[in-house]
Parts: structure tokens; C-alpha cells; sequence
């Protein structure tokens, strides 16, 4: 069977753009004289922001748009080793029974995935409102780890506080079991919202994001994936990385562009402009990620 | 009328509501002053404050009176490095003293249900 790596050199990789995340890793280890080990080839693809249940102006075709992108995510020649959902499985609702239900029709469509190890965090929309009950009900825990060919992976909640804080407690977990890890382990963390002030007056941010921050901040190769802003962005925080993900409902105008983050209307003459998902490649020999973009269908 | 409401009026009608004086949150653009305040009764409900935009003066002490009414609600001017959990049943006090003219966009940043994202606000400070 072609692996990924075989796969990727034979294709023009069709998804879109390509970012090469990790390099100021590389760099530092390289100048402390440390040779990493190397990874494992493999890849995951990180969906965000489904916002199942939401109706509106923004997305006409939000019943479909989640649909297509598991048909999208299954014919991908090579199948990734895992999917992770970064949060807002689900629009929000102020009743506990629809919120449910929604997780239930949630669940019944990505079963529909041909790769059986999905992960899950939530959103703001699925747990602020019961503090994470009904996430946890239908997914597990929301912070967790687990490692995957050499790589150490942390899924951090920083929304079942509606008030957008890790809290003490988490924070404390996080710290126990970042103190287990060698400082130029390759970690990886998973989390719904920016742990860095992208845009305060959005709510683009954590409250306690600079706490955990601070924490990764010894190690050398930390890679952040998130998503809740709905679209594609990158930034440093010192050495370790952030990666913000396209939603699947709808996009959100460019950091700070505008006064209000209203979604950008829909164009029916270019339909889910903006949305799509994210490869995430770990090539062996290396200690940098490539996240490759797709888009919700392809052609 | 709810307790929040009637704290706040009894406050208003007992003078106290006139004029102020207090210390002001000392943060960024925002000046410690000892003088008389303004006060500003605003109502958060969801998703909207009322008022959602406040005109204020350079250099004038403000208290702004906050009465939630269906959820703890945030206050936050990021700008300012100014917040505040707005508890229903109870009147949360804000004061400041803008240092510098301005635009200052306040939001809930406690999220609130479906239309958190609209529920914002701004602070306009004339010279």
C-alpha cells in the first residue's frame, strides 16, 4: 500500500495551501545540539466548527455542508490515522434536550467517517451552557491526552468555563503532565479557542490562556491547533505555534478587520467559500508539520 | 420589580445616585481620580446592553450601575484592561475615569447563548 509520504511526492497536493509549521523547533534543537528522534509518517486531518443546528443567512446549505465534507474527508487517497474535531460540534441552544439531539444527528453523520479513531473537543456553543455536561454525555472527557508515533497529544477545555478559562484545576493536570515530558518532546495541543489575546473585543481569546502559555513554554517543538475564529491563521507565541482551522458553517472576517465579527455572507455563485478542513503530515526526518488546506468538495 | 432593580433605584433616589466621589480603576488610559461621578445605569439582558453606547468626557469620573437580568453576564473593555461579572439580582458597580479620547468596544465575554457574539458595546470618549 502507498504510504503518505509516496502518496504526497506523486500529487500535486491538491488540497490548496500548503504551511510548514515547526521550523523555529527545528532551529532551536538544532542550535542546543540535540538530535530528536525522528517521527513516525503519518497524518491527521483537523475539522472545526461544524455548528451543527445552525440555520441562517450565513450558510443556506448548512444541512449538506457537513455531509459533503465527511464524502470529501473519505476519498482522500490516503486515509489519515485519526480525525480531531477542534469544538462547536454544535450551535448552541438554550435547551438541554435539542442541544442533545443535535449532538445525537452530530454523531450519526461523523460516524459516517471511514476512519474510526475521531477525537473530540468541544466549543463554546456545545458546553458553555451546562458547563460541558452534555459534550461529556456524548464524547468523553473534554481534556484528555494520548500519544500517536512519537508524538505527545494534549486536548485542553478552555470552554466548559463560559467565562472562556482552563481554571486552576485543568491547569494543574496540565502542568503534572507536561512535567512527565522531556523538553524537546513533540507535543501537540488540541484546543477550541486561541490561548493567545488574537482579538479580545471578539472574544478571540482565553482568560487564562497566558497561564497555560507559560507552561509549554520550555519545551521546544509545541505545536497548537485550534479553531473558533473560522479560518485559517498562524502565529507565534515565542517558539510554540498556533494554528487556527476553517470552520464548516460559516467564515469570520479577518482578525480585528472590522468592528463586529459578523460571518461573511454567502455567495451563491462561489457556495462554502472559506470553509474547509486541514492535513496535518508528520514526515519522518523532520520535525516540522505540513498542514495542507482543503476545501469542502473537491473537483 | 426584581431586587436588582430596586437596589439600584433606591440608590438613585437617595441621592447617592447624584454624584460620587471614589477612587477610579487605575488601568491603561484610565486615570485615578478622586472627584464627583456620573452615574450610569445600564441593563444587560440577552444579548444586548442598554445602553450599548456610552458617551463620556475626558477625564469625567463615571460609575456605570450594571443590572443583569438573566444571566451572569461579562463586562469587558479590553482596552482599558477593565471587567466585570455582571451577577443577576444585584447591582455590579464600574467605575473609570477615561484618560483619553476614544472609541472603547465592550463586550459579554461570558458566553451567553446564541446571540453572545452580538451582545457588544462601545464606550465613546470625547475631549
Amino acid at each position: 500500500m502507498m504510504d503518505r509520504r509516496s502518496f504526497m511526492k506523486l500529487t500535486a497536493l491538491g488540497g490548496g495551501a500548503v504551511f510548514i509549521s515547526g521550523l523555529y523547533g527545528h532551529a532551536q534543537a538544532a542550535a542546543a545540539g540535540k538530535a530528536a528522534a525522528p517521527y513516525e509518517d503519518f497524518y491527521f486531518v483537523q475539522l472545526s466548527d461544524v455548528h451543527w443546528g445552525f440555520s441562517g443567512a450565513a450558510n443556506p446549505d448548512a444541512l449538506n455542508t457537513f455531509r459533503k465534507t465527511v464524502a470529501t474527508v473519505n476519498a482522500l487517497e490516503v486515509q489519515p490515522d485519526f480525525i480531531i474535531f477542534t469544538g462547536d460540534l454544535t450551535h448552541t441552544t438554550d435547551d438541554p434536550k435539542e442541544r442533545r439531539q443535535r449532538m445525537a444527528e452530530f454523531k450519526d453523520i461523523a460516524a459516517g467517517l471511514q476512519v474510526k479513531t475521531v477525537r473530540f473537543i468541544p466549543g463554546e456553543h456545545d458546553a458553555s451552557l451546562d458547563n460541558g455536561a452534555a459534550f461529556k454525555e456524548n464524547f468523553g472527557p473534554s481534556n484528555y491526552t494520548f500519544e500517536h508515533k512519537g508524538v505527545h497529544f494534549i486536548a485542553l477545555d478552555n470552554v466548559s468555563d463560559p467565562g472562556a478559562r482552563i481554571g486552576d484545576s485543568q491547569l494543574e493536570w496540565l502542568k503534572n503532565d507536561l512535567d512527565k515530558q522531556a523538553k524537546d518532546a513533540r507535543i501537540v495541543v488540541f484546543t477550541h479557542r486561541p490561548l493567545f489575546d488574537l482579538v479580545p473585543k471578539w472574544d478571540w481569546a482565553t482568560r487564562d490562556g497566558d497561564k497555560a502559555i507559560a507552561l509549554l513554554m520550555p519545551y521546544s517543538n509545541v505545536n497548537v491547533f485550534y479553531g473558533h475564529i473560522h479560518q485559517e491563521h498562524h502565529h507565534m507565541t515565542g517558539q510554540i505555534s498556533h494554528h487556527a482551522a476553517k470552520s464548516l458553517i460559516f467564515p469570520l472576517p479577518a482578525p480585528g478587520s472590522q468592528e463586529k465579527r459578523t460571518p461573511l455572507p454567502w455567495d451563491p455563485a462561489t457556495p462554502n467559500k472559506g470553509l474547509g478542513f486541514r492535513e496535518v503530515e508528520a514526515e519522518s526526518g523532520n520535525q516540522e508539520y505540513k498542514l495542507t488546506e482543503f476545501p469542502v468538495t473537491r473537483t | 420589580m426584581d431586587r436588582a432593580r430596586r437596589q439600584l433605584c433606591a440608590r438613585l433616589a437617595c441621592g447617592f445616585g447624584a454624584l460620587l466621589t471614589g477612587a477610579a480603576i487605575d488601568a491603561q488610559g484610565v486615570k485615578e481620580v478622586a472627584t464627583k461621578e456620573r452615574i450610569i445605569a445600564i441593563e444587560a439582558r440577552k444579548f444586548v446592553y442598554t445602553p450599548n453606547e456610552i458617551i463620556l468626557k475626558k477625564d469625567e469620573p463615571v460609575l456605570l450601575a450594571f443590572t443583569a437580568v438573566d444571566f451572569i453576564h461579562g463586562f469587558f473593555i479590553p482596552d482599558m484592561k477593565i471587567r466585570a461579572d455582571l451577577k443577576p439580582g444585584q447591582v455590579t458597580e464600574v467605575r473609570l475615569t477615561p484618560g483619553k479620547a476614544g472609541e472603547y468596544a465592550f463586550l459579554c465575554d461570558n458566553f451567553c447563548g446564541s446571540g453572545h457574539e452580538e451582545m457588544n458595546g462601545k464606550i465613546i470618549v470625547t475631549e
